[in-house]
C-alpha cells in the first residue's frame, strides 16, 4: 500500500503532496520535513529504501527534484521505486519544461496512475488520455 | 439539503461579472502560481514563509469571495489554495468554492473543482454531501469527460452514507462501450467495497465480469477487487486460479498491447498484482498450487533481462513460491534467483535479496547457509538499513547455537542506533530472544534495559519482571539468579545511577525490594540509602520515585531502615504528585506498624503461588449493581470502546502516530497492570483475558510466516545445493563431517575475499552465526513473535502442569487408599457375606465390591459420582446373543455386536435419550465391564453393564460409591445395569472417571482387581439455555470470569454467522439467543444451573467470540469445545 507520495525539491521544500491515508494537515508539514530530511541525509551509494516511522520511504532524485513515496511495510520496494520512474517519464511526456508550475496538471496524472494507495495504471498512454481530453476541451 | 444548498450556490452572482480585476487575467494561471512558487523557494526563514502564504491566502480568500470572479479566474485561485494548504496553510475559506466549482465550471474548471475536493477534505467532511448531487449529474452527462472526472473523484472519496444514490449509475457504466469508464466503474466499486463492503455484495458476479472484460486495463482494475476479495477469504476463490494463471500467462507470454509495456517488460506491476493473488490462493492448498507450477517457472525464466523492474517481479515470483505448496524443482529456481539478488553489486537489489531471504529461510533456515558470507558483509554495511534488514534475517534463524552472537550484534546495532522506531523493535527482538533462550537472559536484559532506554514498550519490564519472580525450573537456579540480579544492581546504583534509563532504574527497584533479603549480608538500611540518593537524584521521573517508594516500603522491616524510611516519608508525604503522596502515606504508616508491615508485606515468604486475586473483581459486584439499577451506564472495557469507535469511523486510519510494530509488544506477558501496581502486587498472575486477546491479534497479523513443509519432504532433495554451501564453510572451524565434503568441492570454490585475516574473522563470525543449521535437529525456527507468545503461554502452562501433575499424584493416592478401603470393606462383606444364606445356595459366589472414584489427568477439578438409584436388572441374555459370540467374529463386529446387545439393556427411562456408544472398559474371564452416558434434559447418567459371561455361575455384586449399595446377585449369563448421575464441581475440557472393581471367589480364591476408566467430555455436561435478550443482558453484567477469542467462522456465502451459530447449536447444543446484524447471542448452561453466555461478532472474517460465566474456568473449557466443533468439517 502507498500511503503518500511526495515531491520535493533539494531545500526540502514540497512541490507537491498526495495523501492516500488521511493524515491531519497540522502533521503533514513536519512529517514531510522529517521524511526528506532522511532522505537528504542518505548518499548517493545507500539504498533508495529507508525505514522511517513504522513503515518505508522509497525515494528517487531527479537533478534538484526528488520524489518520495512512502510504503507500508509488505509493499515490494522495487516495484514502487520504478513506479516513480514511469511516473516521471509520464511527466516528461506530458510536459516539455517546467512542470512544477502545473501543480493541477501532475495532481490529475497521479490521480490516473495512484488512487487509495493502489497502482491503477501504469500504461503512459491511458494515464495521459483524460489530461490531454480536457486540455483540448478547454482549448477548442 | 444538499439540493437547496447548491441551488443558493447557483444563484450566487459569480457569474453575472467578467473581467472587473484588471491585471488578473493578462497573467496566465501557471503564472501567478509560479510567482508564488518562485516567491517562497527565493525565502530563508520559516517566518518569512508564514508572512508571504498568509498575504496569499489573505488576497486568495478577497478574491475568492468577491462576486465578480470568474470560474476561470476560480480555478487558478483554487489552485493556489491547494499550494498554500499543501505547505500546512489552512485555507478552509476555499473548501466550499471549489465544491462550486466542481458543480459549475466547464470542463478544466471542473476538474480542479473536483481535485481541490478531493484534496482539501476528508472522508467523513460535511462538506463532501454538496458533492453528490454534482457528482450524480454529471454520471448522467453525456460528456465522457465529466463522466470519467465524477467516477474519478468517486474513486477518491464518497460519503459512505450516500453510495446506494449514486450505485445504480456507476453499475450501469460497468457496461460503457469505452473502456476508460468500464475501468474507472470498477475502481469506484472497489472502492465502496472498500468503505462499505456490504453495500456491493450483491454485485459479485459483476466483478467476474470485469475480469473477464476484453479490455486488459479493466481486467486491471478488477484485481484489486479480487486482491482484496482473497486476502479476506481465499477458499471463495479457488475456481478463478486457472483464470489468473491464464491471465497471467498471457502478459507474461507478452500478448498485451506494446504500450503496456515498461522497458520492454510487458505489464510489470500487473503481473505483481497477480503473483500476490496467485500466492495467496495457492497457499496451503497443493491441488490449487499445482495449477500455477507452470507458469511460475515461466516466470522465472522470462525475467532474464537485467532490469530492475524484472527483479521486482523475481522477488514477488520468489515469495510466491516460497508461499504456495512447494514444488522442489521451482524452489531450487527460486533459490538461485536469490542469489542473484544478494549478490549483485546494486545496493537496492541487495536489499530487496535480503528481504527475500528474510522470507525464505521462515520456510528453510538451510538458504542462509548458502549465502553465509555475504550475509556478514552486509551484517557491517555502511548502509544502516542493510544492516538491519540482515538483523532482521538473523532474528528469523535464531537457534540455541547461535543466539549469543546474534543477540550480541543486535545489541551492537542498538549502540549506534539513533531511530526511536528501530531501537524499539530491535530492543523487542532481543527481549523476546532472551526470553526465548533464557539462560542469556539475565545479562541481555541488562544490556536491552540500558540500551533501551525509555523508549522500549512497558511490556518488556514487565515480562522480565514477571519472569524473575516465576522462576524457572529449579529453586535454587532461581535463587541464584536473583541474588544475582540483586549484587549487580546494588554495585550499578553505587556507581552512577543517573546514567541509567528510568525503567531500568525502576526494575532495579523492584527487585531490590523484592529480594534484597536474599543478600544475607546486605543491610536493609544500606539499600535504603541506595534508594534514598536515587530520590534525590534530579533525573528521576515521579513514576521511578513511586518505585522507589514502593520499594522502601517493602524494605522497612528493620529498626535502622525505619527511621531512614520515615524521614523520606514525611519529604515526599507532601508532594503535589498524587501517586507519590499516596506512596509516602503507605510508606509511613506501614513503617510505623511493624505488625501491619509483616502481615501486609510478610519479609521473604512473598509471592505465595498459590495466592489467588480476584481479577474479576467480584467483590465489588453488589456495588455495581447496585450503581446499574441506579442508572449508570454499564462498564465496557477499553478494547470494546476502540472497536466500537472504530467501527463509527471506519476509514480514520491514524497511520503516523507512534505505532509500534506488534512483534515487540508480543514479547511480554504481562497483563497491562500500570508498573505500580505490579510493583505492590508482586506480580502476581493476572487475568488472562487481556493476555489472550493481544496474544490473538499478534496470531492474526504473522499468519503468513507459517511453514509450508516438512523438512523431509524438500530437504532432502535439496542435499547437493547445501554441500556447496557448506563449502564456504571455513575449514580451521569446519566440523568433521563438512571437511570432507569441503575437500571434495574446493577446487571449484573461489576464494571470496583476499585478505586472508578479515577473511577468517568473517568466516569465525560465519561459523557463530549459522552453527545451528547444518544441524538438522537443533534448527530452532522463530517464525515471528506468535511463536513467541506460544511458547510462553506453553512455559506457563507447564508450570501449571507441573502443579496439577503434583496434584494428581496426591489425587492418586486416594484412588488407593479408597481401593484399599475397599479391601477392607470387601473384607466386612466377605464377612457378612457368610451369614447371609445366598452365599451358601450359590455353588460359586463372586463378589464385586465396584467402586468409582474420579481422577482427573488434567488438571484440579473433579466430578463426583453421586448414586442415583442404583436400578438392579437381571436380565438373562438371549441366546442368540451369545451364539454371535461364540462365531468369534472379528473384535469390530464383536464390539458392535456389544453395544447392540446390551442396548436393550438400557434402562427403560433412558430409552427415550440418546445414549453414548457403549464402550467396553474392561473384562476378565468371567465378567465384562461396560459403560455409556446418557444425556437427559437435566441430567448424565452413567449406564455401567456389568455381564457375567460365565455359563452358571452367580454373581453377587456390590457398588460402592459415595453410599454403598446392597449386595445383589447377577445370575449367570445376565447383565447388571446400574445408573450413576454426574454432577460437575469444576469444568474440564474432558473428564475421566476412574474405577476400581475388585471381586474375589469366596471359595479362598485370591482377589482379583480390575481399574478402569471412563471419558466423557464437556460437552455431554452442556445444555441449552433459553434465555431472552433482556435476561441474557443482565446475566451478561452479572457474570465474572470470562475470555475472548476469534474463531474461525463457517464459510458460506450469505449468512456466515448463522451458519457458525446453527453449527454450534446443533453440535454443542447451545441455544442462540439472537442474532443482530454482525453479532449473535448464545447461552447455554452446565448442568445443573450454572449458565455461560457467548457473544459474537463477526470481525474481519472472523468470529470474536466472548465468552462469560460465573463458573471459573467454564468459558476457557467451552471455548475448546467451540474451537474444535467449528474446525470440523
Amino acid at each position: 500500500m502507498i500511503k503518500f507520495v511526495l515531491m520535493v525539491n533539494q531545500q526540502g521544500q514540497t512541490r507537491l503532496s498526495r495523501y492516500y491515508e488521511s493524515v491531519e494537515l497540522s502533521r503533514r508539514a513536519a512529517l514531510e520535513a522529517d521524511a526528506v530530511r532522511c532522505c537528504l541525509s542518505r548518499k548517493k551509494d545507500q539504498c533508495s529504501f529507508v525505514e522511517f516511522k513504522d513503515f518505508k520511504l522509497v525515494y528517487r532524485q531527479y537533478a534538484a527534484l526528488i520524489i518520495v513515496v512512502g510504503v507500508s511495510d509488505g509493499e515490494n520496494e522495487l516495484s514502487i521505486y520504478e513506479l516513480i520512474h514511469n511516473f516521471v517519464e509520464v511527466l516528461d511526456k506530458h510536459f516539455s519544461r517546467v512542470i512544477m508550475f502545473n501543480l493541477d496538471s501532475i495532481h490529475i496524472i497521479l490521480d490516473e496512475m495512484i488512487q487509495n494507495g493502489h497502482i491503477v495504471e501504469t500504461n503512459k498512454n491511458r494515464i495521459l488520455a483524460p489530461l490531454t481530453a480536457i486540455n483540448k476541451m478547454a482549448e477548442g | 439539503m444538499s439540493d437547496v444548498v447548491e441551488k443558493t450556490l447557483t444563484a450566487l452572482p459569480s457569474l453575472l461579472s467578467l473581467d472587473s480585476q484588471p491585471g488578473s487575467a493578462k497573467l496566465s494561471s501557471t503564472a501567478k502560481l509560479g510567482n508564488l512558487i518562485r516567491g517562497i523557494t527565493e525565502l530563508t526563514s520559516k517566518h518569512e514563509e508564514e508572512k508571504l502564504i498568509q498575504h496569499e491566502l489573505a488576497s486568495i480568500k478577497e478574491q475568492v469571495s468577491s462576486p465578480n470572479t470568474t470560474m476561470r479566474q476560480m480555478r487558478e485561485l483554487m489552485v493556489r489554495a491547494v499550494y498554500c494548504e499543501m505547505l500546512g496553510y489552512e485555507a478552509s475559506f476555499s473548501y466550499i468554492h471549489a465544491i462550486k466549482l466542481a458543480q459549475q465550471g466547464n470542463v478544466l474548471e471542473k476538474r480542479v473543482g473536483y481535485l481541490a475536493v478531493s484534496l482539501f477534505l476528508n472522508e467523513s467532511h460535511e462538506l463532501l454531501l454538496l458533492l453528490v448531487n454534482t457528482v450524480l449529474k454529471d454520471l448522467q452527462s453525456t460528456n465522457l469527460i465529466e463522466v470519467c472526472m465524477a467516477l474519478t473523484v468517486v474513486c477518491q472519496i464518497f460519503p459512505k452514507d450516500m453510495i446506494p444514490v449514486i450505485l445504480p449509475i456507476v453499475e450501469e457504466k460497468l457496461n460503457h462501450p469505452k473502456e476508460i469508464i468500464r475501468r474507472k466503474a470498477v475502481l469506484a466499486l472497489h472502492k465502496f467495497y472498500l468503505i462499505a463492503p456490504n453495500q456491493v455484495q450483491h454485485i459479485h458476479n459483476k466483478f467476474r465480469k470485469a475480469l473477464c472484460d476484453k479490455d486488459p486495463g479493466v481486467m486491471t482494475a478488477s484485481l484489486h477487487i479480487y486482491l482484496q476479495l482473497i486476502q479476506e477469504n481465499a477458499e471463495a476463490y479457488k475456481d478463478l486460479t486457472a483464470s489468473f494463471v491464464t491471465i497471467l500467462k498471457q502478459v507474461v507470454g507478452g500478448k498485451l498491447p506494446m504500450d503496456f509495456n515498461y522497458h520492454s517488460v510487458p505489464a510489470p506491476w500487473l503481473q505483481i498484482q497477480l503473483l500476490r493473488i496467485l500466492s495467496l490462493l495457492g497457499k496451503n492448498d497443493q491441488r490449487t498450487s499445482e495449477v500455477m507450477y507452470e507458469v511460475l517457472d515461466e516466470s522465472l525464466r522470462r525475467a532474464e533481462m537485467n532490469h530492475n523492474i524484472t527483479y521486482a517481479i523475481l522477488y514477488e515470483c520468489v515469495k510466491c513460491v516460497y508461499t504456495i505448496h512447494p514444488k522442489s524443482e521451482l524452489l531450487e529456481k527460486a533459490a538461485k534467483c536469490i542469489g542473484n539478488f544478494v549478490l549483485s553489486p546494486k545496493i537496492n537489489l541487495k536489499y530487496l535479496g535480503l528481504k527475500a531471504l528474510t522470507y525464505v529461510v521462515q520456510q528453510d533456515p538451510k538458504l542462509a547457509l548458502q549465502h553465509q558470507m555475504t550475509i556478514i558483509e552486509c551484517l557491517d554495511h555502511s548502509d544502516v538499513i542493510i544492516k538491519r534488514e540482515t538483523l532482521e534475517l538473523l532474528f528469523r534463524i535464531t537457534n540455541a547455537q547461535n543466539v549469543t552472537v546474534i543477540v550480541e550484534k543486535m545489541l551492537d546495532f542498538l549502540r549506534l542506533s539513533k531511530d526511536d522506531h528501530m531501537t524499539i523493535d530491535i530492543v523487542g527482538k532481543v527481549a523476546e530472544l532472551a526470553e526465548k533462550y533464557p539462560f542469556k537472559h539475565y545479562s541481555t536484559m541488562n544490556a536491552v534495559f540500558s540500551l533501551g532506554g525509555d523508549m522500549m514498550q512497558p511490556e518488556i519490564p514487565n515480562g522480565f519482571l514477571k519472569l524473575l519472580s516465576e522462576g524457572f525450573d529449579s529453586e535454587e537456579e532461581d535463587r541464584k539468579l536473583r541474588l544475582f540480579a540483586v549484587s549487580s544492581y546494588i554495585s550499578l546504583l553505587q556507581g552512577e545511577p543517573s546514567k541509567l534509563p528510568q525503567r531500568f532504574l525502576q526494575v532495579i527497584c523492584w527487585v531490590l525490594g523484592e529480594y534484597s533479603f536474599l543478600k544475607e549480608d546486605l543491610e536493609p538500611s544500606v539499600v535504603l540509602g541506595l534508594l534514598t540518593k536515587l530520590l534525590d537524584m534530579k533525573s528521576s521521573s515521579s513514576e521511578t520515585k513511586s518505585w522507589v517508594l514502593v520499594a522502601m516500603t517493602k524494605l522497612c522491616w528493620s529498626e535502622a531502615a525505619v527511621s531512614e524510611a520515615q524521614q523520606v516519608a514525611e519529604t515526599y508525604s507532601s508532594s503535589f504528585d498524587t501517586t507519590l503522596r499516596q506512596r509516602a502515606q503507605e510508606l509511613q504508616h506501614l513503617s510505623r506498624d511493624s505488625q501491619l508491615h509483616s502481615r501486609v508485606l510478610p519479609p521473604g515468604g512473598r509471592l505465595e503461588p498459590d495466592e489467588v486475586v480476584d481479577s474479576s473483581l467480584s467483590f465489588l459486584d453488589g456495588f455495581v449493581s447496585e450503581a446499574l439499577s441506579a442508572g449508570a451506564a454499564p462498564y465496557k472495557p477499553l478494547h470494546q470502546r476502540q472497536e466500537e469507535l472504530s467501527r463509527s469511523k471506519v476509514l480514520s486510519l491514524e497511520p503516523y502516530g507512534l505505532s509500534l510494530p506488534i512483534s515487540t509488544s508480543s514479547c511480554s506477558i504481562t497483563d497491562r497492570q500500570s508498573p505500580t501496581l505490579l510493583s505492590t502486587s508482586s506480580g502476581l498472575s493476572g487475568d488472562g483475558t487481556d493476555f489472550s486477546h493481544r496474544g490473538s491479534s499478534t496470531t492474526l497479523r504473522l499468519d503468513g510466516v507459517k511453514r509450508v513443509w516438512g523438512r523431509e519432504g524438500y530437504l532432502a532433495q535439496k542435499k547437493p545445493v547445501e554441500e556447496v554451501a557448506q563449502v564456504e564453510v571455513p575449514s580451521p572451524l569446519r566440523s568433521p563431517s563438512q571437511q570432507g565434503d569441503a575437500n571434495s568441492c574446493r577446487s571449484k570454490t573461489p576464494t571470496p575475499t583476499a585478505n586472508p585475516e578479515c577473511d577468517q574473522e568473517k568466516q569465525q563470525l560465519a561459523s557463530s552465526l549459522f552453527g545451528g543449521l547444518s544441524s538438522q535437529s537443533s534448527v530452532c525456527l522463530i517464525s515471528g513473535a506468535a511463536k513467541m507468545v506460544n511458547i510462553q503461554r506453553f512455559r506457563r502452562k507447564a508450570k501449571g502442569q507441573r502443579s496439577s501433575s503434583t496434584t494428581n499424584e496426591q489425587r492418586a493416592n486416594p484412588t488407593v487408599s479408597s481401593a484399599s478401603a475397599v479391601d477392607n470393606l470387601l473384607c466386612n462383606n466377605l464377612l457378612e457375606a457368610d451369614t447371609e444364606p445366598i452365599n451358601s445356595s450359590a455353588k460359586q459366589t463372586f463378589q464385586h465390591p465396584h467402586s468409582l472414584s474420579v481422577a482427573n489427568g488434567a488438571c484440579d477439578a473433579e466430578a463426583i459420582l453421586t448414586d442415583g438409584d442404583p436400578k438392579e436388572r437381571n436380565q438373562p441374555l438371549s441366546s442368540e446373543d451369545f451364539v454371535e459370540a461364540d462365531d468369534s467374529p472379528p473384535r469390530e463386529d464383536q464390539e458392535r455386536s456389544k453395544d447392540s446387545c446390551l442396548t436393550p439393556h438400557l434402562p427403560a427411562e433412558l430409552s427415550g435419550f440418546s445414549h453414548s456408544e457403549i464402550i467396553p472398559l474392561c473384562s476378565s474371564q468371567s465378567l465384562d465391564l461396560s459403560a455409556c452416558h446418557v444425556q437427559t434434559d437435566n441430567s448424565v447418567v452413567l449406564v455401567v453393564f456389568i455381564t457375567n459371561t460365565s455359563e452358571d455361575a452367580n454373581l453377587q455384586i456390590q457398588v460402592f460409591c459415595v453410599c454403598e449399595s446392597p449386595v445383589e446377585e447377577v445370575r449367570g449369563r445376565s447383565v447388571s445395569v446400574r445408573q450413576y448421575s454426574l454432577t460437575v464441581k469444576m469444568p474440564l475440557v474432558h473428564f475421566e472417571l476412574v474405577g476400581m472393581l475388585s471381586y474375589s471367589i469366596p471359595a479362598g480364591m485370591p482377589q482379583a482387581m480390575m481399574q478402569f476408566s471412563y471419558k466423557l467430555p464437556l460437552t455431554s455436561f452442556i445444555r441449552p439455555l433459553t434465555v431472552s435478550t433482556e435476561e441474557y443482558g443482565s446475566m451478561w453484567l452479572a457474570f465474572s470470569h470470562d475470555t475472548k477469542q476469534n474463531l474461525t467462522l463457517i464459510k458460506e456465502e450469505r449468512e456466515p454467522l448463522t451458519a457458525t451459530l446453527n453449527a454450534l447449536n446443533k453440535k454443542l447444543s447451545l441455544h442462540v439467543v439472537e442474532i443482530i446484524g454482525v453479532e449473535g447471542l448464545v447461552a447455554c448452561s452446565l448442568l445443573q444451573d450454572q449458565p455461560c453466555l457467548m457473544h459474537c461478532r463477526v470481525h474481519a472474517g472472523r468470529l470474536a467470540v466472548w465468552l462469560r460465566s460465573p463458573v471459573p474456568d467454564l468459558p476457557d473449557c467451552l471455548l475448546y469445545h467451540c474451537q474444535r466443533a467449528l474446525q470440523e468439517p
